[in-house]
């Protein structure tokens, strides 16, 4: 440290030695954005070819691929919330909710088309997100996790039972056939016997097109999440989970930014819950209850929280787990294990029959388990480790970690 | 001109008086150091300069504005105050750069801001700056190494760095070479000499009385809660009711 500060000093190590770094920052920063380049590219071609990645493995159906790209929605906008703060909020759900109920009105009420149901899910949840961000954020830590909780359990009474009148309680919302739609019937849109289907303009919104939908809003949402993550402000939320203290004494009025990221990702959720409307169109005080918020912390926390990819990782992991693994019988683990010996073959299955079918929830314990003891940063940290077996593993671990890849605290 | 007006300052914790009528008048672009004894308040009277404690009475000016009644620690931060803590406050699980950028951002846009559509990588003149800060305090070749990997010492210094990209008026070192190597004292009393030309007032609580003595044009001596001595260092030395202070009453 001496010696570099010896280096400085002379006047005539200085030159060089200043053009050399500047030269490298540059080239670095010029490799973040074509990484990221590449990143965006291979996760577009991956998402929408995902019917037929995702066939082998069982998974291509398109109800499936839908819950695939909502809830990873949802965990990219939770994880700029939680991966970029560290503010673990236990009540998202409360906003996939309101946007559900949001785009199932302006089904009701004003038209058939995806667009105004998804604006309507994200202002609203964007609203409702600025109000309970401003109360939660005046605590920090457990405390601002239980005070989210504690707002989306209210929320979810309310939904269940007080506000009947918008939310038809238990039932949950659904579209009538005397719904005024006053959108379509202006443009004369005639009306049918049976209940009328969701669109894109004129493009149903169930099976592949749904899916393809979802596909582009996934995208959309994935690229808005790396401009965050490589934005001034996404620093600062970074800077505030690592040393809060340190930001006030830096002259950072760190409120604001927290409320604007919790606002962020209240909105990812509102867009979340509002395609779910646009794919199925219902809403249930279901979707608010605690065990989903629950959820989508467990995606993020199991593909890595504070990277980019982690998140939608996490969900799709958790989501496949939850259609997949539940739909295995004792029949198909017997095909599973055929290729064993008789009596092998009966005690493996005695053994895996509890981790399937009702059960697949001990699977995902298992798995979580693991994965928080033994890769603190989730799915991603393991896939870095996988990389770095390949790349001869001597990379400095400071440099790796210095980008995208903050492992979860 | 004083820059920093200190009167009648009183801190209560319980039944312990920290603080009992302070004063402290600081001239600007002047070195003004704090001694004394541990727990003489030296650093409860820094928290409340900065904001992180309120005094119980007393006024705190600096520049003209009050630092008390409900003012914030960011506010005081962009009045251009700024302050090295005793242990290093720094952004353990980020790059040396990212450290000294937050700063530099923060001097440039405010203490919000919201621009999450914008690239870091456009804004070249603050990650220059902060590369060039990083190479006055001669840690540019650690620029992505993450921090809480260095050394106390280093993380000192580059606290000190991130101070120093904000142009502060008036700067607070609590200890700053405590637990530093000779070389890297002296190193690091070099760099307070090279600062000191650019006219920034500075606020020093330091042990090391090799480095108090290097730097000070005045000093205060602090023993339990209050200012027994203020003069100029060559005073301070001789006066007997310091080393009275530093090796207790009762030897006396």
């Amino acid at each position: 440290m001496s010696q570099n500060l010896e280096k400085i000093k002379s006047p005539l190590d200085m030159e060089p030695l200043t053009i050399e770094i500047h030269e490298v920052e540059a080239a670095s920063r010029s490799n973040t954005a074509r990484n990221d380049l590449i990143l965006m590219a291979v996760f577009s071609a991956v998402v929408l070819a995902s019917p037929w990645v995702l066939a082998p493995f069982g998974a291509a159906y398109p109800d499936l691929l839908q819950r695939f790209c909502i809830f990873g929605i949802f965990a990219i906008g939770f994880n700029i919330m939680f991966g970029l703060t560290g503010y673990l909020s236990f009540g998202h759900a409360a906003f996939l909710g309101i946007g559900s109920y949001a785009a199932v009105w302006s089904f009701k009420l004003l038209t058939m088309n995806a667009i105004p149901a998804l604006f309507f899910g994200v202002v609203c949840a964007g609203l409702f997100s600025a109000l309970i961000g401003y109360v939660c954020l005046r605590r920090a830590g457990i405390y601002f996790s239980i005070l989210t909780l504690a707002f989306a359990q209210m929320s979810y009474n309310l939904a269940y039972s007080v506000l009947t009148p918008i939310t038809n309680g238990e039932t949950g919302l659904q579209l009538t056939l005397g719904d005024a739609r006053m959108v379509d019937a202006a443009f004369g849109v005639e009306r049918t016997s049976s209940l009328p289907i969701t669109n894109l303009f004129g493009i149903k919104m169930s099976g592949y097109e749904g899916f393809y939908l979802c596909a582009i809003i996934l995208i959309i949402s994935f690229y808005i999440s790396i401009r965050i993550f490589r934005s001034p402000f996404g620093m600062m939320l970074r800077g505030i989970k690592t040393n809060q203290n340190r930001m006030s004494y830096t002259g950072i009025n760190t409120r604001p930014y927290l409320l604007a990221a919790f606002v962020v990702s209240g909105m990812y959720a509102g867009l979340a819950g509002s395609l779910m409307a646009v794919t199925d169109p219902l809403a249930g005080a279901e979707r608010m209850q605690w065990t989903a918020s629950g959820e989508v912390v467990l995606m993020t926390i199991l593909g890595g929280a504070g990277t980019l990819l982690g998140p939608v990782l996490g969900a799709g992991v958790i989501k496949y787990f939850e259609n997949i693994f539940s739909s295995f019988n004792k029949g198909i683990l017997h095909s599973a294990f055929e290729f064993l010996p008789d009596g092998v073959a009966d005690f493996m299955v005695t053994i895996t029959h509890p981790f399937v079918g009702e059960g697949w929830h001990l699977t995902l314990g298992v798995l979580f388990m693991f994965i928080v003891i033994f890769l603190p940063g989730g799915l991603m940290e393991g896939a870095q480790r996988i990389g770095n077996l390949f790349t001869g593993g001597g990379k400095s671990n400071a440099d790796s970690r210095s980008g995208q890849t903050q492992p979860a605290e | 001109m004083a820059i920093l007006e200190v009167s009648g300052v009183n801190k209560r914790f319980g039944g312990l008086k920290a603080l009992t009528d302070v004063n402290l008048s600081v001239k600007e672009s002047s070195v003004h150091a704090i001694i004394g004894p541990n727990g003489a308040g030296k650093s409860t009277l820094l928290n409340c300069l900065i904001g992180k404690l309120e005094p119980d009475s007393g006024v705190v000016n600096f520049n003209g504005t009050s630092l008390l009644g409900g003012i914030t620690p960011h506010e005081i931060n962009q009045l251009g105050v700024c302050r090295v803590f005793q242990t290093p406050e720094v952004f353990g699980d980020m790059s040396l750069l990212e450290n000294v950028m937050i700063p530099s951002f923060a001097k440039h846009d405010g203490n919000f801001r919201f621009n999450g559509w914008g690239s870091i990588a456009k804004r070249g003149e603050v990650s220059e700056e902060a590369l060039s800060m990083l190479e006055e305090v001669g840690l540019a070749d650690q620029r992505n190494v993450i921090t809480d990997s260095l050394s106390r010492g280093d993380k000192r210094r580059l606290e000190l760095a991130m101070c120093l990209i904000q142009h502060p008026k008036l700067l607070l070192l609590d200890e700053p070479t405590a637990g530093m190597s000779r070389a890297d004292t002296n190193n690091t009393i070099d760099l307070l000499k090279k600062i000191g030309e650019r006219g920034i007032t500075k606020i020093i609580i330091e042990h090391d009385m090799h480095v108090v003595f290097s730097l000070a044009e005045r000093i205060s001596v602090l023993a339990q809660g209050t200012v027994i001595v203020e003069g100029e260092p060559e005073a301070i030395k001789g006066d007997p009711r310091v080393i009275e202070a530093y090796l207790g009453g009762e030897l006396g």
